[in-house]
């Protein structure tokens, strides 16, 4: 597998229906911008308008979609307006829409729609619904920027937006203690990632003068091999922060602060994936570092595993969803890691998972919705009898994630654990047996939380009565996104649809579809392999499970289960390395500003002051003491005369 | 015998009288011990004049004598208006003019 | 007196004379003891009378180096008019307790007398050593028509300008003196004819003159108090200014005469 020769890049200009492609992110913008600005007035329409904006892009989405499949190249670029312009620096404001931004596209603004729609059940009875809406709105339009712009700095700049959103969306229930830490905490993990993607995007410029695609994925070979591999790097450091990778996975888990919706569109459908996106973006800078995709791979491979282990402990749901997703996109980044065919693997995982993990999310918050915003799956039970809607979209998506056939999650996880293998050397059996023993722990612990959650006995708390379904506007979105996490898997694996579709995008690289690749084990065994240790999963899960669970959190008996309960020690790490450190350092700084600056600058006041204070008292109003002070004045200027002139 | 005794004479008075300034606290005393550097000044005056042989030193001393005509003029109103507001001719009383 | 005369009064040579040295010899103490009294003396009126001498010695030396002309406007100006000033000035003020021996300021007496000896030091050598070889011309030769006909040649023709200024100079001074001496009162202020009548004559006032002092009876003074019929001192019959000055002169002259 070398690095593909870098091709030159070359974007055809827009013409026609894709002439107007920025409508797709100016549509949301606007409505994020009306419902801001006209407040409380839009109260009573503000969540349609909202709704409405993301389905018209959706269907924007659709048109463009068809109009670009037509086109011979398959690649778009549309200049608006120069951005910059300072001396040489020239950044064009431009878009590119291609394969990969379209389906992109389609996922953000499909899946956003439903979860619009979902929201406005949801979000009912909230007072701020209307901001609620502004702040999607507003995240759909930087989503939307981030996939379509043409250059690494469009992109940076939705990737701030998506960044401001999640922030503000975490937040939305700002009273709440916990949401606003979290929200911090999430915003300043990303400024981490943030710092790595914004140095690479200046190495690119200082290297090549120029960000846009084009311009760099035409001139990676004029890069040497360091510079690549630093910029892949820095790259990958930005990926992590957004989408919650080891090691800086630890803001994700906590962004479930958020309502549930959020939780669904951003924390685990689309923002998180925006560093999958980079990767698979940049895929020729990748192409080109050996060192940057090993790193790649073995970042996703450490956090597929933490994110199954921690997710085995945790009884809140949204947090298992969470490391759960925090796991998917381990897997995704591991696919984007491995290169070639398995670009287009991950994308389609990335996909998948979107319709899946939105599903288990909003089946999540219909859970929430009927008990009384309860999270804890140790006082759940028995729910399926109660929310057969509910329970049904969420065993959809539960056996998707899982990867039981013919569901979707069967043909994205199936096809990275295949190429995992295929990587040559000891590595890809190392890589290969993390994702197959990380398939198996994802059974257990979804079988848990399904068993936990719909089977079984309840075990509710007693102020839950009668748990109830939804409302159609929530179940509506459910049951699409289940459809969509049944069928979406095989249609887009069908033929390598999705792969052949993606081809102008990662070049020559997905023309070895796998099947034609010699496979170190064949791609049958594989199957067999990740099903056995799916179905084992599922079992031991059912059969610890089947009886229910105690309702409260049991003392841990083994030094696995405790460091999984304490998130494996990232954010006491995080605490105890970059925390307390950085108070010291602030602290010691307050003190040096406060004695040291401050004291050297009141210190010179106060000895001016002193120092006049007495000198004034020479000013004693006698005129004697004046005249005194005179005559010895007029001595020493005779006793200088003197010596100068007779001395 | 030499002139330059009268020199001397006038620098042994301008001290006495500088003295005087600095140690006496009656206004009037202090205009006196003024008048008296001043005198010694125009002894100056008048030797140079005799030792250079030109009359500019007495045009100058008689200069300097209508210069403390008018300040004593001017400094006993001074004083006189002083005393009327505050009783007092004492030069350390009138000390408000300070830090 | 003539021209010739005062020339001859005035000895104004390059050398003193015998004559001259004498007479220095003899004023010159004086001139420093009339300052050292001045200094010293605690009466205000005696500083005066001594710093009389002094610059009474001064005129005669201005004399004895041929300026006869100044030395006599040294006698009328200071001697005469300033001086008489100051001590209008001194019986208008009268004595108070500025006139105590008692330092206020520390080290003030001190440090003066210190400086004041090194100043004479610095002042002394430097003349000494700067004039004191030097040729001296004396001023015969200038004074050959007449110092006063010499002094007018100069001051009418070389310092006109300054001359006419001192007289500016003069005018000011004077219009500065009376305004500073001027009192105004404001036109409600001013006590009619009427109400100062009124007031003379309100019970508990005193309205015929107060009783004048026993100078003639007693002694020269006025600082001498009338006597009443029954030998108590007359109230008001001397000043309070010269009353206070009395009593610390003699403390016991205002106990009743029995």
């Amino acid at each position: 597998m070398l690095a593909a020769q870098p091709l030159a890049v070359e974007y055809t200009a827009a013409s026609g229906a894709l002439s107007t492609a920025w409508l797709l992110i100016a549509l949301p913008a606007l409505g994020a911008v009306v419902l801001l600005l006209l407040g409380r007035r839009a109260d009573k329409w503000g969540h349609l308008l909202g709704c409405a904006t993301v389905g018209i892009s959706f269907v924007l989405g659709l048109w463009y979609f068809f109009t670009l499949r037509g086109l011979g190249n398959r690649s778009v670029s549309l200049d608006l307006y120069t951005l910059i312009i300072s001396g040489n620096f020239k950044v064009n404001a431009g878009l590119l829409y291609d394969p990969l931004s379209a389906v992109f596209v389609l996922l953000i603004t499909g899946v956003g729609f439903l979860i619009h729609v979902y929201s406005v059940g949801y979000m009912k009875d909230d007072p701020g619904r209307r901001r609620f809406f502004a702040y999607l709105n507003l995240f759909v339009a930087a989503m939307l920027l981030l996939v379509l712009g043409n250059s690494f700095l469009g992109l940076y700049f939705g990737w701030e937006g998506v960044g401001l959103a999640s922030y503000l969306l975490i937040a939305f229930w700002y009273y709440k203690p916990e949401a606003a830490t979290a929200a911090k905490k999430a915003f300043i993990m990303n400024r981490v990632g943030d710092v790595g993607l914004a140095l690479a995007i200046f190495i690119l410029f200082a290297t090549l003068g120029s960000v846009s695609y084009q311009d760099v994925f035409s001139g990676v070979g004029r890069m040497s091999t360091t510079t690549v591999t630093a910029v892949t790097l820095l790259l990958l450091l930005g990926a992590c922060g957004k989408s919650g990778q080891f090691p800086l996975q630890a803001w994700l888990p906590d962004a479930m602060e958020g309502p549930t919706p959020v939780s669904a569109l951003i924390h685990a459908a689309t923002m998180v994936t925006a560093g999958v996106y980079l990767i698979a973006r940049a895929n020729p800078l990748y192409n080109a570092s050996h060192t940057g995709q090993l790193v790649v791979c073995s970042i996703g491979a450490i956090t597929l595993l933490i994110g199954c282990i921690i997710g085995c402990a945790k009884d809140d749901i949204k947090r298992i969803l969470a490391y759960s997703t925090v796991s998917q996109i381990g897997y995704m980044f591991l696919a984007v890691g491995l290169g070639g065919g398995a670009y287009a693997a991950g994308i389609l995982h990335l996909l998948t998972h979107g319709f899946f993990k939105a599903g288990l999310f909003l089946g999540a918050g219909s859970v929430m919705h009927g008990m009384k915003d309860q999270v804890n799956i140790r006082r759940f039970g028995g729910l399926a009898k109660y929310m057969p809607i509910t329970a049904a979209t969420f065993g959809i998506g539960y056996l998707a994630i899982i990867g039981i056939p013919p569901l979707s999650g069967f043909f994205s996880k199936d096809p990275i654990i295949e190429h995992a293998f295929d990587r040559p050397g000891w590595t890809g059996w190392l890589f290969g047996g993390i994702a197959l023993v990380g398939a198996g722990l994802t059974a257990f612990y979804m079988t848990r939380l399904m068993v936990l959650t719909f089977f079984g006995k309840p075990r509710w708390t007693e102020d839950i009565k009668h748990p109830h379904e939804s409302p159609p506007s929530m179940t509506v979105a459910m049951i699409v996104l289940a459809v969509g996490s049944v069928a979406a898997g095989g249609l887009l694996a069908f033929h390598n649809a999705l792969a052949n579709w993606l081809n102008p995008v990662f070049g020559g690289a997905t023309e070895q579809t796998p099947a034609e690749v010699a496979h170190k084990i064949p791609a049958l065994a594989v199957t067999a392999l990740v099903l056995v240790f799916v179905l084992a999963g599922v079992a031991l899960a059912v059969v610890i499970f089947r009886e229910g669970t105690a309702p409260q959190e049991q003392p841990a008996r083994s030094v696995l289960v405790r460091a999984a309960r304490a998130n494996l020690y990232a954010d006491a790490f995080n605490e105890a390395v970059f925390m307390r450190p950085g108070q010291w350092l602030a602290r010691a700084l307050v003190y040096v500003d406060n004695r040291g600056i401050d004291g050297l600058v009141n210190g010179l006041a106060a000895a001016v002051g002193g120092g006049s204070a007495r000198l004034r008292r020479l000013q004693t109003g006698f005129v004697r003491s004046y005249a005194l002070t005179m005559l010895g004045g007029a001595f020493l200027v005779v006793a200088a005369l003197l010596v100068v002139r007779l001395g | 015998m030499n002139p330059t005794w009268y020199l001397i004479l006038a620098a042994v008075l301008f001290i006495i009288g500088a003295v005087g300034v600095l140690v006496r606290r009656n206004a009037i005393v202090v205009f006196m011990c003024v008048e008296l550097m001043l005198n010694a000044a125009n002894l100056t005056l008048v030797t140079f004049s005799r030792i250079n042989g030109t009359l500019d030193g007495q045009i100058m001393a008689f200069f300097v004598m209508v210069v403390a005509a008018a300040e004593v003029v001017v400094g006993l109103a001074i004083l006189m208006s002083i005393f009327r507001t505050r009783r007092s001719a004492s030069v350390d009383d009138a000390n408000l003019l300070k830090y | 007196m003539s021209a010739t005369a005062l020339t001859t009064l005035a000895a104004g040579g390059g050398e003193m004379g015998t004559g001259e040295a004498i007479t220095f010899w003899i004023l010159g103490p004086i001139s420093v003891i009339g300052a050292l009294g001045m200094v010293l003396a605690r009466n205000a009126i005696h500083s005066a009378l001594f710093l009389v001498t002094t610059m009474f010695s001064l005129g005669v030396f201005y004399v004895l180096q041929g300026g006869p002309f100044i030395g006599m406007a040294q006698i009328i100006v200071y001697t005469g008019a300033i001086m008489i000033l100051f001590l209008f000035v001194l019986m208008l003020v009268g004595r108070d307790s500025a006139d105590s021996i008692v330092e206020t300021l520390r080290g003030q007496r001190v440090a003066g007398i210190v400086l004041g000896l090194g100043f004479a030091g610095l002042l002394g050598t430097g003349l000494w050593k700067a004039v004191h070889g030097a040729q001296k011309t004396g001023l015969d030769a200038a004074n050959q028509k007449g110092n006063v006909q010499a002094i007018a040649a100069k001051l009418f023709t070389q310092y006109v300008f300054a001359f006419e200024v001192t007289s500016a100079l003069l005018i000011t001074a004077a219009m500065g003196a009376m305004v500073l001496a001027h009192v105004e009162r404001a036109k409600g202020e001013k006590r009619s004819q009427r109400e100062r009548s009124q007031e003379r004559f309100a019970p508990g006032n005193y309205p015929a003159p107060k009783p004048g002092p026993g100078v003639l009876a007693t002694s020269h003074s006025v600082a001498t108090p009338a006597l009443l019929p029954d030998g108590e001192v007359a109230e008001g019959s001397v000043p309070a200014i010269v009353e206070a000055a009395a009593i610390e002169a003699h403390p016991d002259s205002l106990t009743t005469k029995q």
